[in-house]
């Protein structure tokens, strides 16, 4: 913001490049904005060069390659040999959905170093009914081949209300398909993820219970394999340290081109997000209105202006606190110091009420047709 | 974890030790993460390559260094990385 002192600004280090919204899976806590289908166009092939060169050149070392699915990028192996050529470490972050040995290869030769796959549950019922697609079977094939292949095996689940219960068998899958890192997310409630709060969101007990279970596993795997827990910050005290602060280390690009302080960042009003086809990745990061606007302490509002543990959350998410309180400038409702803080405790009796509802209404897919509803 | 002195250490095929020109650092790379080394502590990795162990590396080091008396901190060091997974034995 006005008077934000440009030798402050750190230059990026991870590169998130969501190369198409495209994506053959639904799932109802996609982050993807809800109005995705809306944006079109796609950059090129020598457009993504030129972006992950001048990231690089900028800094940033840690690329991940996501979407929508990436896989649906013809180009992808080309992409990923540039960026391995620019010393980037190259992280695939995918559904395994179109995946098969010889892509996974033909990636390898490139230089991609590892890949992410997600999978919604370890049922073949639930997964199949969560991601909208028949993909179970095939997810599971695909991880042991990422195995096979050498490649670093991160499995990813997002955890909410419709798989939580099966916390003991998503453990004793990661453990069969040889995980070497497991990434439990519990669900952030942005893009289609918010729309579907009622739906996704468990209580209180739930949390505790699978927590408990996951804490134990960890321990029993210590040495063998790591587990990233992402917590649920509704039932935190303290939001999360959004992005470790607007500006300072995270840089995504939009399908189209925009570049975004954080991937749900599209969603804030008068950001005016530049693109990459207008401006340098030099120029975005470090001139741009967008990646300056929340940059620093200045625009911060009580309580967190005078709080002593800003520099520790950074006042937390800009778009929590938009998408929960309508003024992105807020303190995240998430902290027990949020004159605004009601609002968490209603969206959790809110789902509360939803589960116990006789007739629960179905949640709302991540689809092109569903998102028209939105523009 | 500790180190087994009988078997050569190498670097893990599962994490990337690479100079960064921007940092003016030594990093180790991973998925989703990044630590930042420093110089000691990478000379130390750098050693790591499938063919040393502990005692050849405490002696080259002591000699790349011109010093002595370094096994303690660089066995205290190798252990840490051990059980961060940045190197293995076998
Ligand atoms: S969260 Fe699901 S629907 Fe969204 S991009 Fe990923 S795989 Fe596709
Ligand atoms: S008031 Fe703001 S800065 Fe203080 S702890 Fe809460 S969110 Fe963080």
């Amino acid at each position: 913001m006005a008077g934000y002192n440009n030798t402050n600004i750190t230059p990026p280090r991870w590169l998130l490049a969501e190369l198409t919204y495209a994506c053959p899976l639904q799932c109802p806590y996609c982050s993807n904005p809800l109005d995705y289908a809306k944006y079109k166009t796609e950059l090129s092939t020598d457009d993504w060069k030129r972006v992950f060169s001048q990231a690089r050149q900028l800094g940033a070392v840690q690329l991940g390659l996501s979407g929508g699915e990436p896989l649906t990028r013809q180009d992808l192996p080309e992409l990923v040999k540039h960026a391995r050529d620019l010393g980037y470490y190259t992280n695939l972050i995918t559904s395994g959905y179109g995946m098969d040995e010889a892509k996974i290869m033909q990636l390898k030769d490139a230089g991609l170093d590892h890949i992410q796959v997600s999978i919604q549950a370890s049922s073949q019922e639930l997964n199949d009914h969560i991601a909208g697609t028949a993909s179970f079977e095939h997810k599971k094939q695909v991880a042991h081949l990422v195995k096979k292949h050498g490649y670093p095996m991160v499995l990813c689940v997002v955890i909410h209300r419709e798989n939580i219960h099966q916390m003991p068998e998503i453990l004793a899958m990661a453990e069969e398909l040889g995980a070497d890192y497991l990434e439990l997310a519990n669900t952030q409630y942005y893009g289609w993820a918010h729309t579907n709060r009622d739906l996704l969101l468990p209580t209180k007990e739930q949390f505790a219970e699978a927590e408990a279970i996951a804490q134990a596993f960890k321990e029993k795997v210590a040495g063998k394999m790591k587990i990233y827990y992402v917590v649920p910050d509704f039932y935190e005290d303290r939001p999360k340290a959004c992005m470790n602060g607007w500006g300072t280390t995270f840089l995504t690009i939009a399908p189209d081109g925009v570049a975004l302080p954080c991937h749900s960042a599209r969603e804030l009003p008068g950001l005016d997000c530049p693109n990459v086809n207008d401006d340098s990745i030099a120029d975005i990061w470090y001139e741009s209105k967008a990646f300056n606007f929340f940059r620093g302490y200045e625009w911060m509002q009580e309580p967190c202006r005078s709080c002593d543990e800003k520099e520790k959350d950074f006042g937390g998410c800009r778009c929590q606190a938009y998408l929960l309180t309508g003024d992105m400038h807020n303190t995240d409702p998430v902290c027990s110091k949020s004159p605004k803080h009601e609002v968490i405790t209603q969206a959790i009796n809110s789902a509360k009420a939803t589960a116990l509802a006789a007739d629960e209404k179905p949640l709302l897919f991540r689809n092109s047709k569903n998102s028209k509803a939105f523009y | 974890m500790t180190i087994n002195p009988d078997q050569p250490i190498s670097f893990s095929r599962l994490h990337r030790l690479q100079w960064e020109e921007a940092q003016q650092k030594h990093v180790i790379l991973y998925p989703e993460g990044m630590v930042e080394l420093n110089q000691s502590s990478a000379a130390i990795l750098q050693m790591c390559d499938g063919t040393r162990k502990l005692a050849e590396i405490v002696s080259d080091l002591e000699n790349q260094f011109a010093a002595t008396g370094l096994h303690n901190d660089i066995s205290a060091f190798l252990e840490v990385a051990l059980s961060n997974g940045w190197i293995q034995q076998h």
